[in-house]
């Protein structure tokens, strides 16, 4: 799933770039450069034919109306007009970004608050099999992720006999079938998967400043507060954005869990451009409207991603 | 460092809590799977009786060995064959820096956020048009373009950090291109090969979406796929749904644990690199 993004200083890091015009005037000469495109062609043959190509033509069938078999109609910008004005289509995007609140938000601030406090015993032993436990999730199949929560979140799941546990009963009910808290609940499902791999980028993040910051703050008297803002959250731009980076996308590209713990119900109240575009194009046959939707979706994983980059490449360029 | 007690024990008690958060639901999962199949039982409670044999039911009715079979052959279709194109290319870019390599890095730039949804309408009629659709080829070859830009991009990352000096000295050796590559980066590069292999593999074996759409038969799906099918069948019978639930994503486990180490370094560097 983790589609990744920066380069960030790490060991492995590529050493600051030689000026362009130097390394030209190197390169240039030797004859037969062009030859190494052999090297890369096999590459860009497998990607553009099953990459860009049907990247292009999704492009294509989103301004026709086509139901896969007939023949198809040009209707322009019909089907984009359908997906900002049918509460169906614009719902699911609605929802999409309503679930980066758990997808994003939770694991990256949860995970920030965790790192900070566990960060001075992140050499511990007991930090060490954490490092292992903490990435189940990011292992197993989201499609497992979604079984084991449905479990839980069901009205005799885990979560329920906690409730009733602390006195809570009168709040049980079967989470995921509730139409006010279906999305929370497939929310929760989604900051589950990703809370340990923010936590340990994070931690990862944090060990590689300088300890000898550290000891300076605390010598002039600051407390752990003042810490965290004035020392670990500016070194950690880069870091930060990564996480953002992959539970934006995770939020907005959210498929498996969904199709597997709701299939967007109930009443499309966790419907997501992901499934609903798997609906449209599979079960209704509406290419032209599932395609609409699928250039919706790439260009909002691309606004919302490209600034985050930026965001981040300002400090570490 | 300066670490009070204090501080250390909130560290201490806030690590728990995470890692009791991330392992109850799968002590759940589990209990759940020993109580009586057909039964409804409630969150974690020990069966008076433990029905072991829910596991090996659940082994033989979700197919288990064919499952295994299969997605063992879609890793083997993807995965060397990735390393060996994202390598390659990833040479090409990073190291050779062959003209125009900037348009091709940026091409491949624009593949690493795509939305797998966004391109599975076309995709699935240009696999049914070549004939594939309902064969593994189905999910194999599409994943490979999918998995070419963090491929290309994370080898260039390896290639661009190699000192210049190395190749010259190949070159005044007499070595082709091929030679170069073969010879002397592609041994270098080993680590950064079996990282991306490491990832390579989890996410083909865990990839469900290309699986349940272009692929009907179960049996010829990866190891998520199959588990969509499963859970519709036994959606109703819990005990059962756990067990296998658990069967199919043990083998991801088992393979974690093994190669933790390197598990956990690919996944951070793969999160961050690119």
């Amino acid at each position: 799933m983790a589609s990744p993004l920066t380069s960030v200083r790490s060991d492995t890091a590529p050493p600051p770039p030689v000026p362009t015009s130097r390394r030209r005037a190197r390169r240039a000469r030797r004859p037969g450069a062009w030859l190494g495109w052999l090297f890369a062609a096999p590459a860009v043959v497998v990607y553009a034919v099953f990459v860009l190509r049907p990247l292009l033509l999704t492009v294509q069938y989103s301004f026709y109306q086509w139901n896969g078999i007939g023949a198809s109609t040009w209707v322009g910008l019909d089907n984009y007009r359908r997906v900002v004005t049918d509460p169906e289509l614009y719902g699911s995007i609605l929802n999409a970004f309503e679930l980066i609140v758990f997808f994003s938000f939770i694991p990256v601030i949860l995970g920030l608050l965790v790192a900070a406090t566990i960060r001075r015993i992140a050499e511990s032993r007991l930090a060490v099999v954490a490092r292992t436990v903490l990435f189940l999730p990011q292992v197993i199949p989201l499609v497992s992720a979604g079984i084991i929560w449905t479990w839980l979140l069901s009205s005799r799941g885990l979560v329920n006999q906690l409730l009733d546990l602390i006195g809570l009963g009168g709040t049980t009910r079967a989470w995921l079938g509730d139409f006010d808290t279906a999305l929370p609940a497939v929310g929760v499902i989604g900051a589950w998967v990703l809370l340990g791999l923010c936590t340990l980028l994070l931690l990862a993040g944090m060990s590689k400043i300088d300890p000898g910051q550290y000891e300076a703050a605390r010598i002039d008297g600051a407390g752990a507060i003042r810490e965290f803002f004035s020392i670990t959250l500016p070194s950690l731009r880069a870091e930060i954005s990564v996480c953002i980076t992959l539970t934006v996308i995770a939020a907005l590209a959210s498929f498996d869990i969904i199709y597997i713990s709701t299939q967007g119900g109930p009443g499309g109240s966790t419907m997501v451009p992901g499934l609903q575009i798997f609906y449209l194009a599979f079960s209704d046959r509406r290419i032209g409207a599932a395609s609409a939707l699928a250039v919706a979706l790439v260009v909002l994983v691309l606004v919302v991603v490209i600034p985050i980059q930026r965001l981040a490449k300002d400090n570490t360029a | 460092m300066i670490v009070t007690s204090r501080e250390a024990w909130t560290g201490r008690v806030l690590l728990v809590l995470l890692m009791a958060f991330t392992i109850v639901p799968f002590i759940s999962l589990f209990v759940t799977a020993l109580h009586p199949s057909g039964t409804y039982p409630s969150g974690i409670q020990w069966p008076q009786d433990p029905q072991w044999g829910n596991f090996g039911r659940a082994f033989t009715s979700a197919n288990m060995g064919e499952l295994l079979w299969s997605s063992g052959l879609i890793v083997l279709g993807v995965v060397p064959a990735a390393l060996v194109l994202g390598t390659m290319a990833g040479f090409a870019f990073g190291h050779l820096r062959v003209p125009g390599h900037r348009i091709g890095f940026f091409a491949f730039v624009l593949g690493l956020t795509l939305p797998f949804e966004g391109i599975i309408t076309p995709l699935y009629y240009q696999v049914r048009d070549m004939g594939l659709l309902n064969t593994r080829w189905a999910i194999i070859l599409p994943l490979l373009g999918l998995f070419m830009p963090f491929s290309v991009i994370w080898m260039r990352a390896h290639f661009a950090g190699m000192p210049n000096d190395l190749s010259e000295a190949a070159r005044i050796d007499g070595a082709s291109t091929w030679q170069l590559f073969w010879r002397v980066h592609v041994p270098l590069a080993r680590p950064a090969i079996s990282a991306l292999g490491i990832l390579l593999f989890l996410w083909t074996w865990n990839q469900f979406l290309l699986a349940i759409v272009l692929v009907d038969d179960p049996a010829k799906r990866t190891m998520a796929g199959a588990l969509g099918a499963f859970q519709g069948q036994y959606g109703t019978d819990i005990p059962l749904l756990c067990a296998g639930s658990l069967l199919i994503l043990a083998p991801t486990v088992i393979v974690f644990v093994i190669f933790q180490r390197q598990f956990t370094a690919a996944l951070l560097q793969g999160a961050l690199k690119g």
